[in-house]
């Protein structure tokens, strides 16, 4: 068993875990807070709890309830996105959004209400839960739904798990004909031309997303567009991955290496331009191709900032603030929110482009850069993704979610996180 | 259709064997104790595609045995997944705890698989499939009672073979290593843990294949025999 750490692997922290295996149990009587956790595919703090106690929810894993004509589907809070997708495509079902792994709990998707790649058309992933569970530290049990226990719901989704412990959840599943997704990959130069090529493949395609190699000789990136495909197949399950075997030392992620990596993965990307048809995998969760991929930062780990900011004017103003800093990100991937009204108190996604940047923890420079650049994001008005996020003040917080107040009423005496206690000053 | 007895069906790995046969449109009978555990397991079965029929029981009360075993009948497979760890070191200090454990690793087991035998060699096939340990391999003095145990189910088992292979009925003895489960969760993890999925990964290939003894991950195979070598006035000496 590995020892609890978010993905980011930074900060480290140290916290007792207990495993709930029946989701008719009650909570376990501990001293110090509890929190639930996933898979542990948050990035920084917000699935931590130093000096607390985990609530390790993988072996509730356990389906409950699915109805093949509506696509609704109920199960255990610790199933995973990619049992769901397993369990679901050969039925000619789908998750109206799914993020960048298929390695998430539904109840880490819930706390953290996680976008995809079509958040302007299906919204978050909170849009699509239909009813939840949620087990408070008082023993009492609340059935939450946007129509019962409205508020308690609008708390728990992107409620960081900071409302109780959901047990179970519906889900609103969307039909699909078969497992592949008809993709196509664009080049492109520039911020300029990233927004008019998004302006108008959000028109035409259901699922956008950029890779960007913002290079100092300009930025050039490649455009990721598609829709499921109406070609019916066979479902093959993705074969397991390999994980990485070891921790690299820290430098194995820096500049040259890095500058080589998106040079490569440009050319890559630039061949194999135009239309392909994929299988489901491979375009939504490329990541996944390589197990335990954040070895490649080492034991320090890696931080990920991920923003949303009102217009392209900021954007360039982060990768300008990047650039200069003589940090390279290691990875960087900008996409564009829609309008679609995000369900919780504490939703991250809102309109506008949200980039996200990938460091590895180089120490007190790469603090710096992330301070400059929160600050950026603080002064456009827009708002620092938590899941992703280990280092954010409790000024920047507080002023992107301005229903916190609110949400704070919902939170449960008994749950705390590293992050909450971070962002409240506490 | 294949027709499944899982006798422990709440156990994590008989939990993991049961959606691999769901996966596979089995019909699974499941036993065990807790009824909201019961069901949670029945009903991740049925969505997983297994027709599934459960029954409330302590396998610890022997009265229950015989209607269980032909309520479920015909069968095809039978999966006893039901045993306890007990606390090694309260089993030190007390025979009742010491018998406590034979009674539910050793006792009960004899009496719930001497039926299934008796309705299997009566189809004149099927397969009996029983978790022993790595732990009967050799007493050591961490977990002496719970070795003893798990030996003398292995016994058993291999006794039952013998006897039922003239009749075209198969026996699998199972030897998990350390598994993460329940069972062990109150033990800190090192790398020695496998996972349950793991085993009833092993155990079904053990049941497609042609196996008799499975020792699960394979290579504790290895490690008991080394383990097994070691002459007895070298071994006391050991702290294992």
């Amino acid at each position: 068993m590995q020892p609890l750490e978010s993905w980011g692997r930074y900060p480290p922290a140290r916290q007792a875990a207990v495993s709930v295996r029946w989701r008719s149990d009650p909570l376990p009587r501990v001293h110090g807070t509890l929190l639930p956790f996933g898979q542990g595919r948050s990035y920084g703090d917000c699935c931590l709890n130093e000096g607390g106690t985990l609530l390790a929810t993988s072996r509730l894993d356990r389906f409950i309830e699915f109805d093949p004509e509506q696509g609704v589907l109920r199960c255990e809070a610790g199933v995973r996105l990619g049992d769901i997708l397993a369990f679901a495509v050969p039925r000619g079902f789908f998750l109206p959004v799914v993020p960048g792994t298929r390695f998430v709990s539904v109840g880490g998707a819930i706390a953290n209400d996680i976008h995809g790649k079509n958040h302007f058309r299906a919204g978050t992933f909170g849009c699509h839960v239909r009813r939840l569970e949620l087990l408070r530290s008082s023993g009492e049990r609340a059935v939450c739904s946007p129509a019962a226990n409205a508020e308690l719901f609008a708390a728990t989704v992107a409620g960081l798990g900071l409302t109780g412990l959901v047990t179970w959840a519906e889900l609103q599943l969307r039909p699909v004909q078969g497992p592949f997704v008809e993709s196509e990959t664009v080049p492109f130069h520039g911020l300029s031309e990233f927004f008019a090529l998004d302006a108008d493949s959000s028109q035409r395609f259901e699922y956008t997303v950029a890779w960007i190699d913002p290079r100092p000789r300009g930025l050039r990136g490649l455009y990721f567009r598609g829709d499921h495909s109406t070609r019916a197949g066979k479902t093959k399950p993705p074969r397991p991955a390999a994980a990485f075997p070891l921790d690299l030392p820290a430098f194995a992620v820096s500049g040259p290496t890095v500058a080589a990596f998106d040079a490569l993965y440009y050319a890559r990307g630039r061949l194999r331009a135009g239309r392909r048809l994929l299988r489901h995998a491979p375009f939504f969760f490329p990541l996944d191709g390589l197990g335990r991929w954040n070895r490649v930062y080492g034991k320090r780990g890696l931080l990920q900032f991920q923003c949303v900011v009102p217009d392209q004017d900021a954007v360039q103003a982060l990768l300008d603030r990047t650039a200069s800093s003589g940090l390279r990100s290691s990875l960087a991937v900008l996409k564009t929110f829609g309008d679609v009204p995000s369900p919780g108190m504490l939703s991250f996604p809102r309109e506008g482009a949200t980039l996200s940047l990938d460091f590895p923890n180089l120490g007190p420079q790469v603090f710096a850069l992330l301070d400059a650049l929160e600050a950026i994001v603080h002064d456009a008005g827009g708002a620092v993704y938590p899941a992703k996020d280990a280092r954010m003040s409790a000024a920047t917080f507080a002023a992107a979610y301005p229903r916190l107040a609110e949400f704070e009423r919902y939170v449960d005496p008994g749950f705390s996180s590293s992050l909450w206690r971070r962002v409240r000053g506490a | 259709m294949t027709r499944v007895l899982v006798l422990g069906a709440t156990s994590a790995i008989a939990q993991q064997l049961a959606r691999a046969y769901a996966e596979r449109g089995a019909a699974l009978f499941l036993v065990a104790r807790n009824e909201q555990r019961l069901s949670a397991v029945a009903d991740d079965l049925r969505v997983r595609g297994a027709q599934v029929q459960t029954a409330v029981a302590d396998l610890d009360d022997p009265a229950a045995h015989e209607e269980l075993i032909v309520g479920a009948a015909p069968l095809e497979i039978v999966f006893l997944a039901y045993g306890v760890l007990g606390d090694a070191r309260e089993t030190e200090r007390s025979a009742e705890a010491a018998e406590a454990v034979l009674r539910s690793n050793l006792l009960r087991p004899i009496s719930l698989l001497t039926r299934a035998a008796t309705l299997l060699e009566a189809q004149r096939g099927g397969c009996i499939v029983a978790l022993a340990s790595v732990a009967g391999d050799r007493g050591r003095a961490s977990n002496a009672v719970y070795g003893a145990s798990k030996a003398g189910l292995a016994a058993f088992l291999s006794g039952l073979r013998n006897r039922l292979a003239r009749s075209g009925v198969r026996v699998i003895t199972v030897k998990p290593g350390l598994v993460d489960t329940p069972m062990t969760g109150h033990l800190s993890k090192n790398r020695l843990y496998t996972s349950p999925e793991r085993v009833a990964r092993d155990v079904i290939r053990a049941v497609d294949g042609r196996s008799d003894v499975v020792y699960t991950p394979w290579w504790w195979r290895w490690v008991m025999l080394v383990l097994r070598l070691i002459p007895e006035p070298v071994f006391k000496r050991l702290s294992l």
